[in-house]
C-alpha cells in the first residue's frame, strides 16, 4: 500500500488536467453563442457554462459520471422501459449494453482459451505441428486481425448466423493466439532435470503432462489469459460496430453519429470498468490458484 | 512395432496410404468427376516414395526420395485442382485428405532432419515447414471453395483474391499511404517519442514513477480503441484523427516499458558511474539508455502491432473516401469480399513488415542482450 499516495496523486492530477482542459475545449462554442446573441460573456460565466454543456466537445468528469448514473440506476429504476417497471433491462441503459458485450466477450474468451490450450498441447507434443503451425501463430500476432471483424460479422449474418455468435468468434480469435503462445512457452517451461526426474519415476506421458507440464505452465497461462480477456473485449466491441444489435460498441457508434459526446464517454468508461473488472477477476483467480499451488511469492 | 509407429510421420504416412486406397476404390466404382488416373498414380507414387524414405536408405537416396515425394504430392495437388468440375464425390475428398496428410508427413520428415550448423540448409530449414503448411492451407482453401461452389460473397478463393489484388494495386497503394504512412507512422512517431520523453521526466522523480507505473499499466489494458469516435469528432475525418488514436494507443505501453527499462540498471553500475563523477546526462547516455534498450524495443514491437489496428479501426468511425479501414467497411457493405481480402492481405504484410523492422533493428542494437544470443 506504499504506492497508494503516489497513485492517488496521479489520478487527482489527471482529473485536474481534465477539468482544466474542458474550459478551452468548450469555450469557442460559448463565445459563438454569445456573439450570436450580440453580447459579451464574462470569463467566469464561460467557466461555469463549459462545465455543463449539452453536447460538449469534451465533457467534464462529473457530466460523464452523471450520465453513467442516469443510464444505469436511474434508467432501470425510474425509466418506462427500465427493469423496475417492465421487468426486463432497458435497451437505453448501459447495464443492458454492457451485459450484451460481456456475454459475447465471455463466450468468445472461453472458446478462444479452450481452443488455444488444445492447439498448444498439439504443438508441444507434435514436432510437425510445432514446425509448421507455431511460426504462423507468432506471425499472426503481428497482423491487425481486427480488420477481419466487419467481414466476419457480415458474412456470418448473410448465412443466417447472427446475435452473440459472430461477435464471440471475433473475441475468440483475438484471445486465441496469446493463449497459444503463452501456453506453448509454459508447457515447455519444465527443464531437462525435472523431465529426467519424471523419467526415473518411469512416469507415463499423461502423468508427465498432468503432474509436471500443466502445473508449470500455470503462471504463463494466467499471464496470457489477462492479455486474452482484454483482447476479446476489444474484439467484441469492434465486432458490434457493423451490426447494430446492442452492446457498448453500438453505444460508441450511435453516440458518434448523433454527436452525443457524453454518451460516448459514458460507454467508454463502462468499457474501461468492464475491462478492469475482467482483468482484475483473472488476476484474483491467478493469485488464489498460484498461492494454493505454492508458486506465488 | 511400437518403434515403427513412433517414427516421425508414421501415422500420417499410414493415413495417406489409406486415403489413397479409399480414393482408388471409390473412384473405380463412382461415375463422373472422380480424380483422374494421373492423380491416383501420383498419389500411389507418393506413398511408395514415403515408404522408401522411411526405410532410412543412404543420404543421397533419402534426399532424392524426399524430393520425389514432394513432387508427386505437388503434381497430384495441381492435377486435382485443374480438373475440378463442381460435382465432386467422396473419392475427390479422399484425394484431398490424402494430399493434406501427405503434406503433414512431408513436414514431419523435414522436421526430424538436423542440418549441419552454419550451412545454407540450416538457415532455410526452419522456413520449410511453415511454408509447406501455408501452401497446403491455401490449396485446400482453393479446392474446397471451388468444389463446394461457395458463393463469392461468403468466401472468395485465394486465386480470386490474388487477381483482385493484382488488378487494384493503385487503390491499395492509395489506401496504404492514407492509413499507414499518414495515420499510423505519424501517430506512432509522436506517441512513442512523447512516451520516451515523458518517461525520462517520470524517471527523475521516484514519487511520479511509483504512481504512474500502476496507473499506466492499468490504462494500457483498457480498450483505448473506444476513444476513436471521440478523436474523429475532434480532429475531423482525415488522417490527424487516426494519428491521434494511434498516439493514445501506443503512449501507455511505451511509457511503461521505457520507465521499467530506465529503472533496470543495477546499483553497482550506477555506483560505478558515480565514482567516475558522471553527470545525469552522461549516466543517461552511456549507461541507462543502452540498458533500457531491450525494454524500449519490446515496447516498440508491442506498439507496432497496436498502431496499425488503431488506425484501421478509427477509420470505421469516419474517414475520407480512402484508407484501409474505409475500404474494408465499404466493400463489405457492397459484398465485394475479394477486395476486402486483398486489403486484409496488405494489412497482414504491412503489420508483419513493420514488426519485423523493429525486430531486426532490435537485433542490431541489443546484440549484447542474453535473449539475442544464438540458441
Amino acid at each position: 500500500m506504499k504506492n497508494a499516495l503516489p497513485i492517488l496523486t496521479i489520478v487527482v492530477a489527471i482529473l485536474a488536467l481534465w477539468y482544466v482542459a474542458v474550459i478551452p475545449m468548450n469555450a469557442p462554442w460559448e463565445r459563438n453563442q454569445a456573439a450570436m446573441r450580440g453580447d459579451q460573456i464574462a470569463f467566469s460565466q464561460i467557466v461555469t457554462n463549459t462545465m455543463n454543456q449539452d453536447r460538449p466537445v469534451l465533457p467534464a468528469p462529473h457530466q460523464v459520471v452523471r450520465e453513467m448514473w442516469n443510464s444505469t440506476v436511474v434508467e432501470e429504476f425510474t425509466g418506462r422501459r427500465g427493469w423496475w417497471r417492465s421487468g426486463s433491462l432497458s435497451n437505453r441503459s448501459l447495464i443492458y449494453h454492457g451485459w450484451v458485450t460481456l456475454s459475447a466477450t465471455m463466450l468468445g474468451f472461453l472458446i478462444g482459451t479452450g481452443a488455444g490450450i488444445l492447439l498448444a498441447i498439439g504443438i508441444v507434443y507434435n514436432r510437425a505441428m510445432d514446425a509448421s503451425v507455431m511460426p504462423w501463430a507468432i506471425v499472426s500476432q503481428t497482423i491487425p486481425i481486427i480488420a477481419l471483424a466487419p467481414m466476419i460479422i457480415v458474412v456470418l449474418n448473410s448465412i443466417g448466423i447472427s446475435g452473440i455468435v459472430p461477435k464471440a468468434i471475433i473475441a475468440a480469435y483475438l484471445s486465441f493466439f496469446p493463449v497459444v503462445v503463452g501456453m506453448v512457452k509454459g508447457l515447455r517451461a519444465p527443464d531437462a532435470m525435472q523431465l529426467d526426474l519424471m523419467k526415473t519415476y518411469s512416469a507415463s506421458g499423461a502423468n508427465v503432462f498432468s503432474k509436471l507440464r500443466l502445473p508449470t505452465s500455470m503462471p504463463f497461462l494466467f499471464a496470457s489469459l489477462k492479455v486474452g480477456i482484454a483482447a476479446s473485449l476489444v474484439g467484441t466491441i469492434v465486432g458490434e460496430l457493423p451490426v447494430q444489435q446492442g452492446g457498448l460498441g453500438v453505444r460508441l457508434l450511435s453516440g458518434s453519429y448523433y454527436g452525443q459526446t457524453v454518451q460516448i464517454w459514458a460507454a467508454l468508461f463502462a468499457a474501461a470498468i468492464l475491462a478492469a473488472g475482467l482483468v482484475g477477476i483473472v488476476g484474483m483467480i491467478e493469485r488464489r490458484t498460484l498461492r494454493r499451488m505454492g508458486i506465488a511469492a | 512395432m511400437n518403434r515403427v509407429i513412433n517414427t516421425p510421420g508414421a501415422w500420417q504416412h499410414l493415413g495417406l496410404a489409406l486415403a489413397v486406397a479409399l480414393a482408388l476404390v471409390l473412384g473405380l466404382g463412382g461415375a463422373a468427376a472422380q480424380p483422374s488416373s494421373e492423380v491416383i498414380a501420383a498419389l500411389v507414387a507418393a506413398v511408395v516414395f514415403a515408404y522408401g524414405y522411411r526405410q532410412r536408405p543412404p543420404k543421397l537416396w533419402r534426399v532424392l526420395l524426399l524430393l520425389a515425394f514432394w513432387n508427386a504430392l505437388v503434381f497430384a495437388a495441381y492435377a486435382l485442382a485443374m480438373q475440378q468440375t463442381g460435382a465432386e464425390g467422396a473419392a475427390f475428398w479422399s484425394a484431398v485428405a490424402a494430399i493434406w496428410l501427405g503434406g503433414w508427413a512431408f513436414v514431419s520428415f523435414v522436421a526430424e532432419v538436423r542440418p549441419r550448423a552454419g550451412s545454407l540448409w540450416a538457415r532455410l530449414h526452419p522456413l520449410v515447414a511453415p511454408l509447406v503448411f501455408g501452401v497446403t492451407l491455401l490449396w485446400v482453401w482453393e479446392t474446397a471453395v471451388k468444389a463446394l461452389e461457395v458463393p463469392k460473397v461468403i468466401l472468395p478463393a485465394p486465386s480470386e483474391i490474388g487477381m483482385r489484388f493484382a488488378a487494384s494495386l493503385d487503390v491499395l497503394w492509395i489506401d496504404l499511404v492514407q492509413t499507414f504512412v499518414r495515420g499510423t507512422l505519424s501517430g506512432f512517431a509522436i506517441g512513442c517519442g512523447a512516451a520516451v520523453v515523458f518517461a525520462l521526466v517520470v524517471d527523475r522523480y521516484a514519487f511520479l514513477r511509483r504512481g504512474l507505473l500502476p496507473v499506466g499499466n492499468f490504462l494500457a489494458a483498457l480498450p483505448i480503441i473506444g476513444t476513436a469516435p471521440i478523436f474523429v469528432m475532434w480532429f475531423g475525418f482525415d488522417w490527424p484523427s487516426k494519428a491521434a488514436v494511434v498516439v493514445a494507443m501506443v503512449f501507455f505501453p511505451m511509457l511503461v516499458n521505457t520507465v521499467q527499462g530506465l529503472a533496470s540498471t543495477e546499483a553497482m553500475q550506477r555506483d560505478l558511474m558515480r565514482t567516475y563523477s558522471a553527470g545525469w546526462w552522461q549516466t543517461l547516455v552511456t549507461l541507462r539508455l543502452p540498458a533500457a534498450m531491450p525494454f524500449i524495443f519490446n515496447g516498440l514491437k508491442i506498439c507496432a502491432t497496436l498502431a496499425l489496428i488503431g488506425a484501421i479501426v478509427a477509420e470505421f468511425f469516419g474517414s475520407p473516401t480512402r484508407g484501409m479501414g474505409f475500404r474494408i467497411s465499404t466493400e463489405v457493405g457492397r459484398l465485394q469480399l475479394d477486395m476486402v481480402w486483398a486489403e486484409i492481405t496488405v494489412a497482414a504484410l504491412l503489420g508483419s513488415a513493420f514488426y519485423g523492422f523493429w525486430a531486426l533493428l532490435e537485433k542490431r542494437v541489443t546484440f549484447w542482450h542474453p535473449s539475442q544470443r544464438s540458441r
